[in-house]
């Protein structure tokens, strides 16, 4: 069996999605080529958040991208709702973070005013004490010390938005095939053949290696570094609760079915099982902010894995050796989503009004 | 306090390997969900006197409650076990408390759940398994009142027959395609299951005498309640229709495993086609995946009361050895009769499974149907899912939230599953099983915020 | 709501002895059994509106699988009343929708 595309982007999570809606969108012919359903995804294990604060302290360009990035969603949301009948439920009234310790609230204040520098002060936010919040907040707990607010943030319902990017990928004339889990990618002749793990074929033009995790061995096959690696988050969500929870925090998030997502955890591991010790401290965290959840059922709780660089920051990479690959990994893909669907595309197709991207070029690795 | 062994399940299986682990001198937890030790085969048997209509069967679970009352076996009832932990334990919960049980060895005894029945209408008041009526003529002395009785399998007849020695006859059984005359070949060629076949069809007699109307090759199931409330069924046989009314709806069309928590461990899983469900891989003494646990009953693959008591007492011979309170020859002597009596109590099961098979419209009922109860996704919506590519279980519970209740996909994975696979013309193996996460039955923050960070013990 | 009750009870079966309140109506419960059984024992119809679509649901499955019997016991939101044994005095509610958060503590 063999197929032919102008374009095959290896990876259907929300990261691939968002590039195939992209370059469709640029009129160009599409596969994306999808693992199997037991694959390891991060795009359907995430938090949701559309998230601002904390990105980029250290890193002017990231932060820029993240700032566009954010305020670029409310278009975005409105363009794939034109595209399909789903509420991504995009909500980006601010969001906060709580802190119960007073020696990272203060080093978080540090990284918020650095962040701002980079972004020319276009980032506003507040940093309150337990007193400010406690007035604000009413129910929030004894142990918070204290919190910023940053009203950028916000949060959409990221598997609605993982479901609207594949029906708008079709409607959009991409062709998605599930199951195929690539196995191997090399130049081959103009173009790129692609060989899935039932033995399929496939020819394409351009290639876009878009497989989270799976970069880390398909990526050496085109000569990209691919310096990646899973760090797990965990994460719960309990049953449905009728009242609206009257925040937003970066640990703590109200789905809008009603339920209450947790999470925010990291763990150097690629394994993404859940912990006894780390739920503990999640419900223990949830408790401590906002006491009313003690008796909230959990449905279940999960772990996933993000896709680290290095730095934390993406790599968008056009390979200098085999023109038309190009690699892409990032976490923070449900932030990024409206770039990925739109500036980089046009960064891919080569446009003059692309966005100068080096410096998210990898060879940044090399160098330190 | 820490056991020797925790065994989880108080029903045969875990009732009986209790005993033989506590006579081998393990200290043995048996945590269990109910109030009362019986499972829900032998629901309440040893509460109640004078339910003489349940049968004889039935009252045999009563010696089995009496081998509990031994000094090596605590027994903790309304404890719901919510994970295993590696190195924790075994954690559960009662009352709101969580509480941890470490173990040298760990016996998941769970047993089974009715196989969902999914058509248009199954989720109204009015509906409900038969197994669940069973419950509650065995807990509550009550009885269904004209009630029908639908589907296929042996239970049917047995709560046919108990509601008629109890005066309150079914209106009437409407059974679903059964194989009788293809499965004939599958009977066993020693007489080992003709005790079973003359009681099931000493049942069959009962009925008959009492006149039931009796529908065979029942489909195309739909219920509906009518303005006083009473349940409208319609079903067709061949190219009639039929239109019934009645106060209860019972449907049952066989039990699978209950294997939430053998998943959520992790522990190897395998699919039985003949019984159309997932298992956890064991060997013949009930060991899995994972060397310290084991698994007996009908959590570990369909088999009934009398092969869940014998797989019991051979999972606790095989713990006794690994503990080092036995020697293999001991093990190998004392397991003998026990296979001997597994060998006959399974004897009827592949006639049995051929015979009522689950017809293919339960599996991927009419577009209508609600078939994840807790987040109410229809069948059409899975469908069309599933053609757009959503081609596994969790790429479909992403999609439409299908097993993301409170029920954790315990009564729609079955149904999922079937969707899936007659959508992407796949086989419902390649399909499971979902995986299972913590909590397995849901629990509250503060109890998972109780356990601290540090393991910790209570008895 | 209050369609009549879909079984009756069996030869021989204990009195209804303890006293429960479901919505303010009093429900009587023979001892041993649980609330789910002693709510099907009063009534047919639904004990609670899903949170979904707010369609009526009543026990089901009645061994702790299926949650449609989920209640309020006591003033706890979606307790599982076919796990629960009746107690006197219980006070129980129809779960309506998804629950409340707890009240400020």
């Amino acid at each position: 069996m063999s197929a032919q595309a102008g374009t095959a982007i290896i990876g259907g999570g929300i990261v691939g999605l968002c590039v195939a809606l992209g370059l469709a969108a640029r009129g160009h012919e599409v596969l994306v080529l999808d693992g199997r359903d037991g694959d390891m995804r991060a795009s359907q294990g995430n938090f949701g958040l559309v998230w601002l604060q904390g990105k980029g302290a250290g890193y002017a360009p990231y932060a820029r991208w993240s700032f566009q990035a954010v305020q670029a969603w409310p278009d975005f949301a409105k363009r794939l709702s034109g595209l399909v009948d789903v509420d991504l439920a995009l909500c980006q009234q601010g969001g906060y973070e709580f802190f119960t310790d007073a020696a990272e609230y203060e080093a978080f204040g540090h990284d918020l005013h650095r962040q701002a520098n980079a972004l020319d002060d276009r980032l506003s936010f507040e940093l309150l004490n337990h007193a400010d919040l406690a007035a604000r907040l009413p129910g929030i707990g004894q142990r918070v010390v204290g919190a910023s607010f940053c009203p950028l943030d916000g949060h959409v319902n990221p598997l609605r938005l993982h479901f609207a990017l594949r029906q708008a990928c079709l409607a959009s004339g991409v062709r998605i095939t599930g199951g195929a889990s690539v196995v191997s990618v090399r130049p081959a002749g103009a173009g790129f053949a692609l060989l899935d793990e039932t033995g399929r074929q496939t020819r394409a033009s351009r290639v876009v290696l878009c497989a989270g995790l799976g970069a880390a061995h398909l990526g050496p096959q085109l000569e990209f570094r691919a310096p990646i690696r899973a760090q797990r988050g965990e994460l719960m969500i309990t049953e449905r609760v009728a009242d609206r929870l009257p925040f937003l925090s970066s640990t703590i998030r109200q789905v809008d079915e009603g339920g209450l997502q947790i999470g925010g955890t990291k763990a150097e591991t690629d394994c993404d099982t859940e912990t006894t010790t780390t739920m503990v401290g999640l419900a223990q965290h949830a408790v401590a902010v906002w006491p009313r959840l003690a008796d909230l059922r959990v449905l279940r709780s999960w772990a996933a894995l993000r896709v680290m660089t290095p730095d934390g920051y993406p790599i968008y990479q056009r390979s200098a050796d085999h023109p038309g690959a190009f690699l892409v990994t990032c976490h923070s893909g449900v932030t990024l989503a409206p770039l990925h669907a739109t500036r980089l595309a046009e960064w891919i197709d080569g446009d003059p009004a692309a966005p100068d991207l080096e410096a998210f070029d990898e060879r940044r690795f090399a160098l330190s | 306090m820490s056991a020797d062994l925790v065994i989880i399940g108080a029903g045969p299986a875990g009732m009986a390997a209790a005993r033989v682990a506590a006579e081998g001198g393990l200290s043995v937890t048996l945590l269990d969900e109910q109030e009362r030790a019986g499972g829900q085969i032998y629901r309440n048997v040893g509460a109640v006197a004078g339910r003489g209509w349940l049968g004889a069967d039935y009252a045999r679970g009563g010696a089995l409650v009496q081998g509990l009352d031994h000094p090596g076996i605590t027994h903790q009832p309304r404890a719901t076990v919510w994970r295993i932990d590696a190195r924790r334990g075994v954690i559960w919960s009662r009352d709101g408390q969580s509480h941890v049980s470490p173990a040298a060895h760990v016996l998941i005894a769970t047993g089974a759940q009715e196989r969902p029945v999914p058509f248009p209408g199954w989720t109204l008041p009015g509906l409900m398994p038969a197994g669940a009526a069973q419950i509650l003529m065995k807990q509550s002395g009550m009885v269904p009142d004209e009630a029908i009785l639908s589907g296929a399998g042996p239970l049917l007849y047995l709560v046919a027959a108990q509601m008629i020695a109890a005066g309150a006859p079914p209106v009437a059984l409407v059974e679903t395609p059964t194989a009788i005359t293809h499965a004939l070949p599958k009977l066993p060629r020693a007489l080992f299951g003709l005790p079973t076949l003359i009681k099931g069809l000493g049942l069959i007699a009962r009925i008959r005498a009492a006149g039931i109307p009796w529908y065979r090759g029942a489909a195309d199931f739909r219920a509906e309640t009518t303005e006083d409330g009473r349940i409208r069924f319609d079903f067709t046989t061949g190219k009639q229709s039929h239109s019934l009314t009645c106060g209860l709806l019972l449907t049952h069309l066989g039990v699978i495993p209950q294997s939430h928590l053998t998943r959520s461990m992790g522990l190897a899983h395998e699919y039985d086609a003949e019984q159309g469900a997932w298992r956890p891989t064991l060997d013949p003494w009930g060991q899995s995946s994972e060397p310290h646990v084991f698994v007996a009953g009908d959590g570990g693959g369909i088999g009934g009361a009398e092969a869940a008591r014998a797989k019991g007492a051979l999972a606790a011979l095989a713990i006794l050895h690994q503990a080092g309170k036995l020697d293999a020859a001991g093990r190998d002597r004392r397991a003998a009769p026990l296979r001997r009596a597994l060998s006959r109590a399974l004897s009827l099961r592949p006639f049995l499974d051929a015979a009522y098979s689950v017809p293919s419209a339960f599996l991927a009922p009419p577009d209508e149907t609600i078939v994840c109860r807790c987040e109410e996704v229809t069948a059409g919506s899975i469908r069309k899912a599933a053609c757009t590519g959503a081609e596994g279980l969790r790429l479909m519970r992403t999609s439409l939230r299908t097993g993301m209740g409170p029920c954790q996909g315990r009564m729609c994975e079955t149904t999922v599953i079937g969707l899936i696979a007659e959508a992407t013309d796949r086989p419902a193996s390649t399909l499971g099983p979902g995986r299972i996460r913590t909590p397995v039955k849901p629990v509250t923050l503060a109890e998972i915020a109780a356990l601290g960070p540090q393991p910790e013990e209570t008895t | 709501m209050n369609a009549a009750s879909r079984f009756r009870d069996a030869p021989g079966a204990a009195p209804r002895s303890l006293r429960l309140m479901l919505d303010g109506v009093p429900v009587l419960a023979r001892p041993g059994e649980s609330v789910a059984a002693a709510l099907l024992a009063h009534s047919g119809g639904a004990t609670r509106q899903t949170p979904v679509t707010g369609a009526g649901r009543a026990p089901y499955c009645m061994m702790g699988v299926c949650f449609d019997c989920l209640v309020t016991i006591d003033g706890h939101p979606n307790v599982q009343a076919c796990m629960v044994s009746a107690r006197e005095g219980m006070v129980i509610q129809r779960q309506i929708g998804a629950r409340r958060l707890g009240d400020q503590p």
